[in-house]
């Protein structure tokens, strides 16, 4: 069972909706329990860093997250604002993250020409093997919608980079943790076969 | 490298069925939402446009129950417009899956909706449609409802207007030239792509890639098409298609 961790934030129900479609079981749930119990977890969001920082830390999950991710090394995918909020640090709200990797959220620094948000569909370039990048059909592309981009701070952890303005990190991995900068969700094929690789984990 | 432009077909819901309009008028039925959504899923089309124009002539509340099965069945970014007054209508349509809220008609009563929603969800997911034709002494206007109720505004003022409000992205909507396959309205694109910093989708009268070479050369960040992906000419008759993806990749490079 996968479960898409709730902390009222958006985004949930078409992570979900992919999910089903995959035949992957999985639930949307914000309980103690359901987390220990689940065999994976995704960390989805979208919207601003801090709201989503002080929504993790209302929801009373963040001791149990930590455990299962940190000591029990429970497989997690970070996505978009989920992938950002497992830095140490963002520009946005300049607010402290859950630090389970060595990195940090920062924002697009580039010329007028190019416009932030980055949204619409670009390319990513895996720099390394990972079960969750194992087997795609087609050179993929996936959507993006974010103005702030991850920045890691040890080049082992980076799985993915997309270039707008400069190279930035669309998907990193640390042991049992994943992050990715897009949304897998929104997709079509070439985000289902990173979740159904995901769920093969 | 700049962003490849995103081609999005526009879906017209009325009454919960899919319908096609001609300067936003005749609305001929063709056919099942659920059905174009699924084919437009599998021809993997950059992002979607669904647009109920009952709703705000019916003065109704969205059809939550649709969108819920469309978005069930599509796996790509979606936008929705039609009779969103409220931040309780917004949240309701994003946490169905929706990733955009466009917000038209309300807009003219109710400008600070935009500021309101993107306060909470971030501007890049609120979007202003603005509708506009020329007027008889040849001056473009802005229309709400469908097209049935002019205002003084100017597009581009307008435009410039709801971007400060906290609009992330303007869908320019020519009446005159929806569904007549005359080509883009490159001029005012231009113009008000000089102007704006957010991005900018053209829609109103694509027939060919050639229209959305042109629109990308004039600063569009979206070519949104309607007819060009639902009829097949000359004789109109419905047949969902959309260009691949190596057709458009010419057009970028």
């Amino acid at each position: 069972m996968v479960i898409i961790i709730d902390y009222n934030i958006g985004n949930l129900l078409s992570v979900q909706n992919m999910f089903k479609y995959l035949g992957v079981n999985s639930r949307i749930s914000n309980s103690i329990e359901d987390i220990r119990n689940a065999d994976k977890l995704v960390l989805p969001g979208v919207g601003h860093f801090k709201t989503g920082m002080e929504n993790l830390i209302h929801s009373n999950l963040l001791e149990t997250l930590s455990e299962e991710v940190l000591i029990k090394k429970k497989p997690i995918l970070g996505i978009c604002l989920g992938m950002q909020l497992m830095t140490k640090h963002s520009d946005e709200g300049d607010c402290n993250g859950l630090g389970w990797l060595d990195a940090t959220t920062r924002k697009f620094q580039i010329s007028d020409t190019l416009k932030v948000p980055h949204m619409g569909w670009n390319d990513v370039h895996y720099k390394k093997d990972s079960k969750l990048t194992e087997d795609f059909s087609a050179d993929p592309r996936y959507y993006f919608v974010h103005s702030y981009h991850v920045q890691c701070n040890q080049e082992a952890d980076v799985l993915g980079t997309t270039t707008y303005g400069y190279e930035f990190v669309a998907a990193f991995q640390h042991d049992n943790i994943y992050g990715v900068q897009f949304h897998p969700e929104k997709s079509h094929k070439y985000g289902m076969e990173l979740l159904r690789n995901f769920n093969k984990i | 490298m700049s962003l490849r432009p995103r081609v999005i077909p526009v879906l017209l819901l009325q009454n919960g069925g899919l319908v096609k309009t001609y300067k936003f008028k005749q609305p001929k039925y063709v056919g099942d939402p659920i059905n174009a959504v699924k084919i437009f899923n599998e021809k993997e089309v950059d992002e979607l446009l669904l647009l109920d124009i009952s709703c705000s002539v019916n003065q109704s509340e969205p059809d939550y129950n649709l969108i819920h099965e469309i978005v069930s069945e599509a796996f790509m970014p979606i936008g929705y417009g039609g009779g969103i007054k409220t931040i309780d209508q917004a949240k309701r349509i994003f946490d169905l899956g929706i990733e955009k809220i466009i917000l038209n008609t309300s807009l003219q009563t109710n400008p600070d909706l935009v500021s309101q929603i993107s306060s909470i969800y971030g501007s890049s997911s609120v979007v202003a449609n603005i509708d506009y034709k020329k007027n008889i002494f040849g001056k473009h206007k802005v229309f709400f409802k469908s097209g049935t109720i002019k205002s003084e505004f100017n597009p581009i003022d307008w435009a410039l207007k709801l971007q400060e409000a906290g609009a992330g992205e303007i869908i320019l909507n020519n009446i005159d030239r929806e569904g007549t396959y005359r080509g883009y309205d490159i001029e005012l694109l231009s113009n008000l792509n000089n102007k704006i910093k957010v991005p900018v989708v053209i829609s109103g009268g694509a027939s060919s890639l050639e229209d959305f070479k042109n629109a990308i050369d004039a600063g569009a960040s979206g070519m949104a098409a309607g007819s060009m992906f639902i009829y097949k000419r000359p004789h109109n008759a419905v047949l969902i298609n959309y260009p691949s993806f190596n057709e458009f990749k010419n057009l970028y490079s």
